[in-house]
């Protein structure tokens, strides 16, 4: 799976972050950063939370 | 529990009603699913109404919470700029603005909220914003110069006086409050976004009633005070608070106080939930009956009724999070934030405008507010999660 964060739309709620910390950081402002564009298999289920979760809609999943 | 419905009705097309659909597919669910809406637009989402859409950074297209193509994906009938009208729990079965009737095995109320109105404001140029075409006919007003007045200094009126202020107009924000935002985040919070506010130029009207609207071949010209004095304006925004859209249920049999009274497992009768701004529920975390106007509850209590329909039978028990964006500032929130909460400062400084705080009850953490300060909120975060106590002005 590949993931995408779009910073324009992002409102900083680190949401991603507690869904999976080890895919997703914030930067100072807040803003998401990715930590890993392709999470492993084991990692699919929650990174697909953060996506859900994301108040946003800033996380994208392709594949 | 009952067995997994065959043919499961969303009334309300935005955020709680397309993701209580997106959970169902998720879940597995492959019965058939119905979304009313009495928009006639595509589900879209609200938050960057006042924001973006407002400032003209985001084409409206932008708002929308899932793509055509999408849309068709998740397999679900639109029925939409058709209001539900009615609801016969005993026939399970809705009727709608046309005259027709919908049945259904489960039913979802996601009908959020509607403005609540201030007298005598069916003037030209008096505007509300819960809709994309509010807030388009609020910009096209903005973009002519107007002398503004924002009625009300919640969230909503507090982020459409900054943005018009960003714009170049010359705004007052007016609220029988001492502060803006006191009834989300008490007095001195409050006082800091009116300080923020007037930093930025907007005059703030704090303390003080509107009395009435003075106009002119049914255009509003001004806004009357409760103190004698007059504002002019050209362009007035009403942002009063909400209420619950049930008008529709009244006389259903169906529990409405504030909103759609559920369980802690979002149900408001058999085979009948409620999700979102429309309902309320008792948050077994927090030992206490809410109701919350936050974007994130929309998701959180989609998902819960999702997987509630398709027989998990966990509580929804959240840690509420909410968001709002003035000028640079960005203030975030987890948790509740009681009246008489004692606030004390857990990390960076109010006076620098970057500070975490904690809001107690008994000496125990029931709120944590961030004020430009996102990373340690999310830390913070867990001091409600953990119903922390704190001592005394540590
Ligand atoms: C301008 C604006 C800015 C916001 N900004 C923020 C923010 O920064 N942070 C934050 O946390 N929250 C924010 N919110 C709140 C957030 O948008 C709401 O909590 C969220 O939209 C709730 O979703 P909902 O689906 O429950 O209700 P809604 O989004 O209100 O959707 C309900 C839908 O039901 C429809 N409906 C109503 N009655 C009927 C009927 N009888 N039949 C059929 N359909 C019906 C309505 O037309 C509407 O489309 C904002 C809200 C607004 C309006
Ligand atoms: S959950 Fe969404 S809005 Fe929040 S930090 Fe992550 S990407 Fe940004």
């Amino acid at each position: 799976m590949k993931v995408i964060v779009d910073k324009d739309a992002c409102v900083g709620s680190g949401q991603c972050v507690l869904a999976a910390e080890d895919v997703f950081d914030q930067d100072d402002d807040g803003i998401a950063v990715l930590l890993q564009e392709n999470p492993s298999e084991e990692r699919a289920e929650d990174v697909r939370q953060a996506a859900a979760v994301c108040p946003a809609l800033a996380i994208r999943i392709e594949g | 529990m009952s067995a997994t419905p065959e043919n499961v009705v969303i009334v309300g097309a935005s955020a709680t009603g397309l993701t209580t659909a997106q959970h169902l597919r998720r879940q597995g669910y492959e019965g058939k699913l119905t979304l009313v809406g009495d928009e006639e637009h595509l589900p879209y989402d609200r938050p960057p109404l006042s924001k973006q859409v407002l400032a003209g950074t985001w084409e409206p297209e932008r708002v929308l919470l899932r793509s055509e193509d999408a849309l068709a994906e998740l397999d679900v009938t639109l029925v939409l700029g058709q209001p539900a009208t009615g609801l016969d729990l005993g026939a399970k079965e809705l009727s709608l603005g046309d005259g027709t009737a919908l049945g259904y095995d489960a039913l979802v109320v996601a009908t959020g909220v509607t403005p609540r109105d201030l007298p005598g404001t069916d003037l030209d140029g008096v505007h509300r914003l819960r809709t994309l075409d509010d807030a388009l006919a609020l910009r096209a007003a903005l973009l002519a110069g107007p002398k503004v007045v924002v009625v009300g200094a919640g969230f909503l009126g507090a982020e459409v006086a900054a943005v018009a202020r960003e714009m170049g107009l010359e705004v007052t924000l007016v609220d029988p409050l001492p502060v803006p935002m006191l009834r989300q985040f008490g007095p001195q919070v409050g006082e800091l976004v009116g300080a923020m506010h007037r930093d930025h130029g907007t005059v703030l009207r704090c303390g003080t009633e509107v009395a009435g609207f003075r106009s002119s071949g049914g255009r509003v010209t001004g806004v009357e005070l409760g103190d004698g004095s007059v504002l002019d304006a050209d362009v007035v925004l009403v942002a009063v608070g909400s209420v619950p859209a049930t008008g529709w249920l009244e006389g259903s049999g169906l529990p409405l106080g504030n909103g759609v009274e559920c369980t802690d497992h979002c149900r408001a009768a058999p085979d009948v939930y409620a999700g979102g701004d429309v309902a309320s529920w008792y948050n077994p975390h927090f030992g206490t009956r809410m109701r919350l106007e936050h974007r994130m509850n929309a998701t959180e209590q989609a998902m819960a009724i999702a997987s509630a329909i398709v027989g998990d039978e966990r509580p929804f028990a959240p840690i509420p999070y909410f968001w709002t964006d003035q000028y640079d500032t960005k203030l975030q929130a987890y948790g509740t934030f009681p009246d008489g909460a004692r606030v004390q400062v857990l990390d960076g400084d109010p006076d620098e405008r970057a500070f975490v705080a904690a809001y107690l009850v008994d000496d125990v953490v029931v709120g944590v507010l961030g004020w430009n300060h996102p990373r340690t909120l999310r830390e913070a975060r867990k001091l409600v999660v953990d119903r922390a106590s704190l001592d005394v002005a540590s």
